[in-house]
């Protein structure tokens, strides 16, 4: 079972190396990077040549930096979708997957071998992303917000839970309905962990509740929100000083919620490619 | 007993309220080219999906090199080319057969020896190092037939393998098939060229809305030959000699037309008709191509697919 599912994976890993993708991700993952440093390096300065105090610096930093994770989980949300978004589906609808599911390996290992491949190139990404940010904060004298072991791990679990998403749906789905489909789960997880915000801030506990039903639908929101509430020093989160200080912070028990809903997507994939007609 | 590597009883596909194969059962004998043949939507191809586990079958069972259909670890020992043979296209053609290799489960160094074998043979070491993205059509046929036979299998599938092929890439893929016969593996051969399918088949089974209607025997059984003589004045005696040669026979306007089985009636019909005084003017004798079978086994009622 291992030496088919490595198999699968080294293919799929040489197939991201070869078809230029992550030479296009990183090459946009360095020219975001570029940029913020940039900018960040001139808000850094001007914040010297004022006379501000040093908490008031520092909060704004943190925001600085945290900003730039923002914008790292949201690229990598998209990669998480659209890198394996045509890896079953497009192989089915190619003819490819006849010849490879015609030799002596288990159906099970191929969804496998491919969601391993993505699960590891999405870490990779994530880690360099989010290494790049905290390394420029680091430079800049912002320094590293708290709690960066616990933040980029919930990043990386929602990243994989979009990454077998994508890999189920492509079981069933042809390739633009399953990005239509993700996306759209996503966007449903988006929207409403912003009304739960919102109810929250507002005292409705309807909106709250629908909110809260959102993110069990589709946790990925809920892991960024859990995420940005780990990685602010305590007193941003209780002045909720940032867009990014949740008024209504996540269970911890929405990781294992996370982690549940990830291992049930993937049984599915197996379970639906195993039945699929090629 | 004849050993079979392919056995289906009642074998049954439908989509929906569809039905493409209504009840496929046939077996192929070890070491035998088997040709299936019918017409586009006889459900040709869904039966071979079948049996190679790629579509699960509504009903009815089978057994592919003794083991029940889809068995993993008979496919070790199978080979299949597609019809439109497709693979990731930034591969180069060694990297095709490497991979495919790993995934037959062979050893590096067997690999290695036995990809080079196949490129050779099927005329593609110069451009073994090029992706696939590079190949003409008629070497991507050749570069999926060298995978399906990586792993030395015991049954190779070949569905269309001459598509997009040229004469001499035909002529290649007719020595292979020969090579393999002469080798002891089996072949089911999924084909449209009726001509190939003569060429290199030993038995055909027609298919017709997925049932296999009608089986020919390309080797040993009688063919058919379709003999034609110009004779002159002739006598009902003579013309019921004839008649114990071979079948068929019809008489009108000095020729007649009947049907042999074996090439040897041929001198005999001649002596029996100088040896009774009467003139014959012509002989003609033509075997009964497999294009004839197909039309007379199919029906009147056929329509291009």
């Amino acid at each position: 079972m291992t030496l088919g599912i490595l198999t699968i994976a080294g293919l799929t890993l040489h197939e991201a190396a070869r078809r230029r993708i992550l030479t296009a991700a990183f090459v946009c993952g360095a020219a975001f990077l570029a940029l913020y440093a940039t900018g960040a390096h001139f808000m850094a300065r001007d914040f010297a040549r004022h006379e501000t105090s040093l908490i008031e610096r520092h909060m704004f930093m943190t925001f600085l930096t945290l900003a730039g994770l923002y914008a790292v989980n949201f690229l990598t949300v998209m990669t998480a979708v659209l890198l394996p978004v045509d890896t079953l589906s497009g192989e089915i609808a190619s003819g490819v997957m006849q010849t490879l599911v015609s030799k002596p390996i288990r159906r099970a290992e191929i969804v496998l071998g491919k969601w391993l491949a993505h699960v590891v190139l999405i870490a990779a990404y994530l880690t360099l992303m989010a290494g790049g940010v905290l390394t420029i904060a680091q430079v800049i004298g912002s320094g590293i917000p708290p709690h960066v072991t616990i933040g980029i791990p919930l990043m990386l679990l929602e990243g994989t839970v979009l990454v077998t998403l994508s890999i189920a749906g492509g079981t069933r789905l042809s390739t633009v309905t399953n990005g239509v489909f993700v996306f759209g789960l996503y966007g449903l997880a988006f929207i409403g962990s912003w009304v739960e915000q919102i109810g929250t801030l507002a005292g409705n506990d309807t909106a709250r509740y629908v909110g809260t039903i959102a993110s069990l639908i589709m946790p990925t929101e809920a892991m960024w929100q859990l995420a940005a509430h780990h990685m602010q020093p305590a007193i941003m989160r209780d002045l909720a000083a940032t867009p990014f200080s949740p008024a209504s912070v996540p269970s911890p028990a929405m990781v294992v919620w996370a982690a549940a809903y990830a291992a049930v997507a993937l049984l599915v994939a197996v379970l639906s490619f195993r039945k699929r007609g090629l | 007993m004849t050993e079979f590597v392919i056995e289906t009883r009642g074998l049954r596909k439908e989509f929906g309220s569809k039905t493409a194969v209504a009840g496929l059962s046939l077996s192929v004998g070890r070491g035998e080219v088997f040709g299936f043949l019918g017409p586009n939507g006889a459900g040709k191809t869904t039966s071979l999906k079948m049996l190679l586990g790629l579509v699960e079958p509504t009903a009815g069972a089978g057994t592919v090199l003794g083991a029940p259909i889809g068995d993993r670890t008979a496919r070790a020992k199978v080979g299949f080319l597609p019809e439109h043979f497709r693979f990731h296209d930034w591969l180069s053609g060694r990297e095709l057969l490497h991979f495919h290799g790993r995934l037959y489960g062979m050893k590096a160094t067997e690999i290695r020896t036995r990809a080079e074998e196949l490129l050779a043979r099927v005329d593609l070491q110069d451009a073994a190092h090029r992706p696939l993205r590079e190949y003409s059509k008629g070497m991507l046929q050749r570069a999926g037939l060298a995978q399906a036979l990586m792993n030395h299998p015991a049954l190779v599938f070949l569905d269309e393998p001459t598509s997009g092929l040229d004469p001499i890439g035909r002529l290649l893929v007719r020595d292979i098939i020969r090579e393999l016969r002469a080798q002891g593996t089996s072949v089911f051969l999924n084909s449209h060229l009726l001509g190939e399918v003569e060429a290199t088949c030993d038995r055909v089974v027609f298919v017709k809305q997925g049932v296999a209607i009608h089986e020919l025997d390309l080797l040993g059984a009688p063919q058919t030959i379709a003999v034609e003589l110009e004779l002159g004045e002739t006598g009902s005696e003579t013309l019921a000699a004839l008649e114990r040669l071979g079948r068929g026979l019809e008489h009108a306007r000095g020729v007649v037309r009947m049907q042999v089985d074996t090439e040897e009636v041929l001198p005999e019909l001649a002596r029996l008709v100088v040896e009774r005084g009467v003139k014959l003017y012509r002989m003609s004798a033509k075997r009964k191509s497999l294009e004839q079978w197909f039309f007379e086994v199919m029906g009147e009622d056929q329509r291009p697919g």
